[in-house]
């Protein structure tokens, strides 16, 4: 219900305002993403050549996704992986859990993943009594904090250095010696070691498709997908269908961008590709490899005005330089995947009645797009919301009422003038000196800034006047 | 311009200019004419049509564009003392009417002669102007829709070098956004005020004097900001500096004609 989802963002957003904390949090991490991915592309004279080999990759897999999407299938299955497909949501924790009870999974350990988050992984694995372990370091510091990821690079960007070690303390056995990194970073190794050595199935994400090998391929910094994936007897990749890509070489031209855009990093410290399960004669690897293939709206956006949206290859660029997130963080967003690229996936995710706010939370000011690597026109894609949302009429109506009124005189040119002649008289009378304070009907401007008060006759009168004079 | 036909240039004022303030207009046409063009003002604007079209309210919109470009298609060139109002003109329009076979040649030829008054003055009319002087520091702040969707960065400061007198600061995160956005301000007024303060802290940082901005909806924004922190940085548009209106009241100052 819009009447109901509207209140939610903005007190969401409003309490993350009132956080200090959070506020520091989301300017260190931000702010340094920012200065190194700004230092990287100075030092990669060729990224609007690669940006446009990205974006064009894209557009073609986009174009010809089924081709891709069959022989990936075809040569997957050839490695010895089981392909599994799954229309939305529903389904692929289905498949997932399927996969989990019929190998008799006590443990189940986790690699980071958004698509994971997207399809609802973590509570389907809890109600079929799994346990499930992150093991990526922000996805641990998340779930020892019981919270969903708040950016899609850094989950746990919300929380402060000092907020970790309170956690560690707590939910570390024993807890760390001592608050410096290193020391946490050891603990939390400590505590998962156990699990990634245990575990029945490791389930990871994947950052490509690759079609014609059918390898998947993740990237991280820590190499935790690696003994996510390596130890346990199953392997379960989720992934969503548009990160198929036609041969590695592409996958290698978007992962410049990918890096870059994300970390400011050249590449990754781990870049690995799956490539079936353990074959005869392997030391080690997984028994079994299962891909799911998630479409959850893809195919839906396949035939609308949010396709250039499938470009997306997550890194997280547009957050990081959102004014409107810099200021709220992840979570306020409510959805799967916060910022520029969530408020335009979220819709298609949740439904428009459900999350109207944040395609019009936005001030349109285009950075996003500016540093997006493969070009996604996001103010463009969240003006088409806004479009629907007022097709559908989901605004609210004391906005239609107000757009609606203001434009029968904008459509009457002398009527306007009037109105406008009129409106700056009365806009006077509550002011004093140059400014307004206060003013009815103004709260939203004027509870926080003043309002320059208006001189007694606009531009128009005095035109008209000068005009008049030179004739005489 | 002796002899050479003087480009005739159709004025948009904008209807925040209009209302708040209105000596922008004046400075625009007294630079115009000292570039060399034959200025207007066509009585049958009103508003872009921006909050229309960011409200997603297309049928306004359009109605909104085609009354603009009617009024305006006659002149050579048209002008505007905003890049967003600017932008909505140049990109909104013929994207609106892209479907429409009576209006989109004419959005397009009209999007093609229409130019935000900085970069008009600089790049179309090669104009820099004389004998102009302000001692102060100022600061600039680059508006979103002119520096992204209109490339407007490097015609302010060209133009802005010949006011002898002036010193030029820098201001970090110049092109971030004020929070200003049109409706955004006043739908999501939090967060706005939010994006407006850090805005005012980094304007406050440099020291300066005058802070500059080629909108006046953001102007309006950070000068309502300021003014409420108790500081007391001066704001004006850009042309009110160009055309040596600072001895004038700046935004907010009592007196504005
Ligand atoms: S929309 Fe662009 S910038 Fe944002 S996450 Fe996707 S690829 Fe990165």
């Amino acid at each position: 219900m819009t009447a109901a989802a509207q209140p939610a963002f903005k007190d969401r957003a409003k309490a993350a305002l009132a956080d200090p904390t959070l506020k520091l949090a989301i300017d260190r991490t931000t702010g340094n993403a920012e200065r190194k991915r700004a230092a990287a592309l100075a030092a990669f004279p060729e990224f609007e050549s690669a940006r446009a080999r990205g974006k064009a990759i894209k557009d073609h897999v986009v174009a010809h996704l089924d081709h891709y999407l069959e022989m990936f299938e075809r040569n997957a299955i050839a490695s010895g992986a089981q392909v599994h497909w799954a229309a939305d949501d529903a389904e692929a924790r289905a498949i997932v859990t399927r996969i989990c009870l019929a190998a008799d999974a006590k443990l189940v350990t986790r690699s980071k993943s958004m698509l994971g988050e997207e399809i609802g992984l973590p509570h389907a694995l809890a109600d079929a009594g799994i346990e499930r372990v992150e093991t990526d370091l922000a996805e641990h510091i998340i779930q020892l904090a019981g919270e969903p990821p708040s950016h899609i690079i850094w989950p746990a960007m919300h929380r402060t250095r000092e907020q970790v070690a309170e956690l560690f303390k707590a939910g570390h056995h024993p807890p760390p010696a001592a608050e410096d990194p290193a020391t946490m970073v050891q603990s939390a190794r400590i505590q998962l070691r156990a699990k990634f050595l245990n575990a029945d199935v490791g389930i990871s994400g994947a950052n490509f498709l690759v079609a014609d090998t059918g390898a998947t391929c993740t990237v991280t910094n820590e190499g935790n997908a690696e003994l996510t994936t390596t130890p346990p007897r199953i392997h379960i990749v989720t992934a969503g269908i548009e990160k198929i890509v036609p041969s590695t070489a592409h996958a290698f031209a978007l992962l410049r961008l990918l890096v870059r855009s994300a970390t400011g990093g050249e590449m990754t410290q781990y870049t690995t590709f799956h490539c079936g399960p353990k074959r005869p004669g392997d030391a080690d690897g997984p028994e079994e490899m299962h891909i799911v293939l998630v479409d959850n709206g893809r195919t839906r956006m396949l035939a609308n005005e949010f396709r250039e949206m499938l470009r997306c290859i997550r890194c997280g660029a547009c957050m990081n330089h959102c004014v409107v997130y810099r200021q709220i963080g992840g979570h306020a967003y409510g959805g799967t995947y916060p910022g520029p690229m969530g408020s335009v996936l979220t819709p298609v995710l949740d439904g428009l009645a459900a999350s109207r706010d944040l395609p019009n939370a936005c001030t349109m000011n285009g950075r996003c797009a500016e540093v997006c690597p493969v070009g996604i026109p996001l103010p463009t894609l969240l003006r088409g919301w806004r479009r629907r949302s007022w097709r559908e009429g989901l605004e609210p109506s004391s906005l239609r009422a107000g757009i609606g009124i203001w434009a029968q005189f904008a459509r009457r040119p002398r009527l306007y003038r009037l109105a406008s002649r009129i409106g700056v008289r009365v806009m006077r009378l509550f002011g004093k000196g140059g400014w307004i304070s206060r003013m009815p009907l103004a709260g939203g401007w004027t509870d926080y800034r003043d309002l320059p008060r208006p001189p007694g006759r606009t531009f128009m009168e005095q035109y008209r006047d000068q005009q008049k004079g030179r004739r005489q | 311009m002796t002899g050479e036909p003087r480009p005739r240039v159709g004025l948009f004022v904008t209807c925040l200019v209009d209302a708040i303030r209105p000596q922008i207009g004046f400075a625009a046409i007294e630079l115009l004419q000292e570039a060399g063009c034959e200025v207007e003002v066509p009585q049958a604007q009103t508003c872009c049509g921006q909050p229309a079209l960011n409200s997603g309210d297309d049928a306004d919109t359009v109605h909104l564009a085609r009354q603009t470009i009617a009024a305006f298609e006659g002149y050579d060139y048209v002008v505007l003392p905003s890049g967003s109002c600017a932008a909505t003109m140049v990109h909104g329009y013929p994207e609106l009417l892209a479907g429409d076979p009576d209006w989109a040649a004419r959005a397009h030829a009209m999007a093609a002669k229409t130019h935000e008054i900085t970069s008009f003055l600089a790049d179309v009319m090669a104009f820099a102007p004389q004998g102009r002087r302000c001692d102060a520091s100022a600061t600039y702040h680059d508006s979103c829709s002119g520096l992204r969707e209109l490339g407007i960065a490097a015609q302010p400061r060209a133009l802005l070098s010949h006011v002898e007198g002036l010193e030029m600061r820098g201001l970090a995160g110049n092109d971030v956004c004020c929070g200003f956005g049109g409706t955004f301000c006043v739908k999501y007024s939090d967060i706005s005020n939010a994006i407006a303060n850090e805005k005012a802290e980094a304007v406050e940082a440099t020291g300066a004097d005058i802070l500059l901005a080629g909108d006046l909806g953001c102007l309006m924004n950070m000068a309502g900001k300021l003014n409420r922190r108790g500081a007391k940085t001066r704001c004006f548009h850009t042309i009110e500096v160009l055309s040596g209106r600072t001895s004038g009241p700046a935004i907010g100052e009592e007196g504005a004609p």
